[in-house]
């Protein structure tokens, strides 16, 4: 890009394109770029950082995706096991079976133990440290929604004990959380939507001890993106398909091996399974806002070819548009779990901030704000719990679903930015978690894909 | 197993309640809301109705009396249960089926004859004894006075002792169905020196010479049910109608009359639902016929800034709902539910005026209008937000729920 084009206005440094630089100002704009001599440094460095050990923190950074395993072909063309609908007693009812009760008990302590110590370093690295991953893959998480019969733990559909987890987890921390989940709602896609052949090629190497890191990439960089209209394209070439464009929000795109993609099929939204390391495949760093222990990346795909049989589900756009929905309520779950974690964090900190003589949790106008916090929360939960449930009983969510992820994505906002507000000025450093959780609830809203439950 | 759905066997309940409501309150909605004061006569068949209905048990204890805490007794002993199992009972019942009827009309709900607040109150807090000799009443509810509102700890209305009987004195306001009723649950002080724990409640009849009503208020909304001015004056009470306990227990506190508010809050959360879902239903009726749909997979900021708005509507009544039923669930299996009884008052009354207030501004003059009746429900939910505890009271209860604190440290 020539000089004078970094110069020009539109989205460069913020500035919209109605922006005009007069003769001073560009002036004044090349003597600034000048007096940047490390982003000289770095622009001379270039050619040796290709070598260098891919960095999320940096952004613009593009590498060839990982040279990932290769997955042992396995199954055949008939469909594959599908994990049995959930069956209801018609009864309402707030209480979590044993095993989903279980399940949370163990990753809320996962969470608090090993999440939320490790959340603020891996803020800072834009990493997930590995003994954090390892920790949850030892739990299960990549085979939560994996059915037994193809070796994973549930017995039946487990949208609820999905949003479960995922809520226990995100109370620890959200962007660990994410990291963590990412493979297992691979798993999960490959288990509700894929063939024979598929699942026999790709679940094994999940279930097993070494889970190949993985991600659902359906988001785009574009503004008012829909991603049921994904710009990304895939053609029919003879035997394969050919994929043009970017995705954004790929969890660990630099280590992942495999990636579900969603790409645009004879006008229609279709999920493919795309290995790393193939032809015209490019990670970029992607720091973001917040979910940063994520480490975000973009995906380019130049023309990728993808063999017939990697195309996920159906390509009638009905398993993409549930795994877009699935994908959504997860999201509305660690919403839930990292506005928890706000309520607890506020409450304990105003009882014990003293102003005029006594706890500001003595004055109401503090007091209302945590009170509203606790509201609006546990509405938050009961329509993702909702959701989740209908989810698992095979019932149309569509309705539900969408109430959750409006409310999760104003409401959670809220909860984040009143949660750095009781805190005043102590909320505005990084002294204290809230300002990291407010940078992670506007993720709520804005992400599609990622993860699933 | 975590489900959120309208329990099964209810549903038959709820949908008979909807047919009531469709066909029996919309029709003279508008009718009483201009002639307001007259007594709508069409409900004494519907209460009869009711009660037939009741009595073939298919309501599920259903009504304002339906809150008892172990009111579901009678179908224990038909059919031993096992005590962990979990139940889906009158409270249930109840919030589903008064969503319903106010989805039909609020004010049609309030008026309806031996459904009153003051019967809320005697399933709350009356003995074994005293419910058995209330059966059949209407009872309304009398607690706020011209100088008490939400502090209802202050009242000044004296109850006192005189041979077996008490004698009140005082003035009682805000009395829904005050005339129309045939008793009202009065609360009245045995010494204001002894503060909360000397508030008793008491029954006093229609007929009672020492009662008088004052005169009806006019109102913003729910104008076709009756609220009252009432004064005592030497007004003679039987012992025997002081309800629950005469003991003044200063360790106790409060605790009697106002668990009738766990009974009462998720009912009036319950009436907010009903009344905003009435709007919501029009609108998006009214906004399809305009040419838009509401599209719950696409994102909200693709379609209209109308649709946009819609699903934020809807986002919160669906809250709103979910925290309705839970109060009500948890009442029904017996767990203490102060705190989510006032996070569903406080979420579905702020809800029921935001989503009937945008839904006018939503519809423009069509919906400002008296043609339609977007203008009247949103004139009705606003009182949905202030009786049986204001915005800012459940606020505050929720406050010192969540952080621990005293009426002392969070005033």
């Amino acid at each position: 890009m020539s000089f004078l084009n970094t110069l020009r206005p539109g989205g460069r440094h913020g500035l919209s394109s109605r922006e005009a630089r007069d003769p001073i100002g560009l002036a004044v704009a090349a003597v600034n770029r000048l007096a940047q001599s490390d982003f000289i440094d770095r622009v001379g460095l270039r050619k040796q950082a290709e070598q260098m050990v891919f960095s999320t923190t940096r952004s613009g950074f593009r590498v060839a995706t990982a040279a990932g395993r290769t997955f042992a072909r396995a199954g055949g063309r008939k469909a594959g096991e599908r994990p049995a609908s959930a069956t209801s007693t018609g009864l309402f009812d707030l209480t979590p079976t044993e095993d989903e009760q279980m399940l949370v008990d163990v990753v809320s302590e996962l969470a608090s133990e090993v999440l939320r110590p490790e959340a603020a370093g891996a803020n800072e690295e834009c990493a997930a440290p590995e003994a954090v991953l390892a920790a949850c893959q030892e739990v299960g998480l990549s085979g939560l929604g994996v059915p037994e019969a193809l070796g994973g733990i549930m017995e039946e559909r487990s949208a609820v004990a999905g949003a479960l987890v995922a809520e226990a987890l995100a109370r620890g921390d959200m962007g660990l959380a994410v990291a963590a989940l990412a493979p297992g709602s691979v798993a999960t896609a490959i288990a509700l939507w894929g063939t024979d052949a598929q699942q026999q090629t790709y679940l094994p190497s999940f279930t097993g001890s070494e889970a190949p890191a993985a991600a659902l990439a359906l988001a785009e960089p574009s503004v008012l993106f829909d991603v049921l209209q994904p710009a990304t394209t895939a053609l029919r070439d003879g035997q394969e398909f050919v994929l043009d464009g970017v995705k954004s929000a790929v969890v660990r795109g630099a280590e992942d091996e495999l990636f579900v993609v969603g790409a645009l099929l004879d006008g229609k939204p279709a999920l493919f399974l795309v290995e790393s390391g193939a032809e015209g495949l490019e990670v970029e760093a992607d720091p973001s806002m917040g979910v940063r222990a994520a480490a975000l990346t973009r995906l380019h795909l130049n023309g990728v070819r993808v063999p017939a049989e990697a195309l996920l589900g159906d390509p009638e756009g009905v398993a993409y548009a549930e795994c877009v929905r699935l994908s959504r309520l997860a999201w509305c779950a660690l919403a839930v779990g990292t506005a928890q974690a706000v309520l607890d964090y506020v409450t304990t900190y105003v009882n014990e901030r003293v102003a005029f003589g006594e706890p500001i949790s003595h004055r109401q106008s503090v007091a209302f704000m945590v009170a509203d916090i606790a509201i609006e929360l546990q509405a938050m939960r009961l329509v993702t719990w909702k959701a989740a449930s209908r989810a698992a009983r095979g019932k149309d969510f569509g309705r539900e679903l969408a109430l959750a992820r409006q409310l999760c994505t104003e409401k959670g906002m809220k909860i984040g930015n009143d949660g750095v507000q009781l805190l005043g000025g102590h909320g505005f450093v990084k002294e204290h978690p809230v300002e990291r959780w407010y940078r992670d609830l506007r993720a709520i809203g804005v992400m599609e894909g990622a993860v699933l439950v | 197993m975590i489900n959120l759905e309208t329990p099964r066997k209810q549903r038959a309940l709820i949908d008979q309640a909807h047919q009531l409501a469709m066909n029996m309150l919309r029709p003279i909605s508008r009718k009483y809301d201009r002639a307001e004061h007259e007594y709508p006569k069409e409900l004494d068949m519907l209460a009869a109705l009711i009660d037939g209905v009741s009595e073939t048990g298919a309501t599920g204890g259903a009504g304002a009396s339906g809150g008892r805490q172990g009111g579901a007794k009678a179908a224990e002993k038909k059919e031993p249960r096992d005590p962990d199992a979990v139940r889906n009972g009158a409270n249930l019942a109840s919030v589903l089926s008064i969503a319903e009827m106010c989805w039909g009309d609020t004010a049609l709900l309030l008026s309806m004859p031996r459904q009153g607040l003051g019967n809320a109150a005697i399933a709350a807090v009356a003995s074994e004894e005293q419910l058995a000799r209330y059966e059949g009443t209407w009872a309304a509810m009398a607690i706020t006075e011209p100088g008490t509102g939400s502090d209802s700890a202050n009242i000044t209305t004296t109850a006192t002792k005189d041979g077996d009987e008490y004698v009140l004195n005082g003035e009682k306001i805000f009395v829904t169905s005050g005339q129309r009723a045939d008793s009202v649950v009065v609360w009245a002080t045995l010494d204001k020196s002894l503060g909360r724990a000397a508030i008793k409640s008491f029954l006093v009849r229609r007929d009672n010479p020492g009662m008088k009503v004052e005169r009806l208020e006019h109102k913003l909304g729910i104008r076709a049910s009756d609220t009252a001015v009432i004064t005592f004056t030497d007004c003679r009470v039987p012992a025997e109608d002081l309800l629950g306990s005469p003991e003044v227990n200063t360790k106790a506190g409060f605790g009697g009359a106002m668990a009738t508010f766990d009974n009462t809050r998720p009912l009036v959360a319950a009436m907010a639902v009903g009344c905003a879902r009435a709007s919501l239903d029009l609108t998006r009726d009214l906004l399809e016929r305009a040419g838009i749909t509401i599209d719950y997979d696409r994102p909200a900021q693709v379609q209209s800034a109308a649709a946009a708005k819609f699903l934020q509507l809807e986002a919160d009544w669906e809250g709103a709902k979910l925290l309705m039923m839970q109060a009500a669930w948890m009442a029904d299996n017996r767990k203490p539910n102060s705190l989510e009884a006032s996070m569903a008052k406080a979420k579905a009354g702020r809800v029921g005026s935001d989503v009937t207030l945008s839904c006018v501004q939503l519809c423009g003059t069509l919906g400002y209008s008296e043609t339609e009746l977007l203008e009247k429900w949103s004139r009705d939910s606003k009182i949905l937000d202030i009786f049986e505890g204001t915005q800012q009271i459940q606020q505050l209860i929720v406050a010192r729920r969540v952080l621990g604190l005293s009426s002392a440290e969070l005033k």
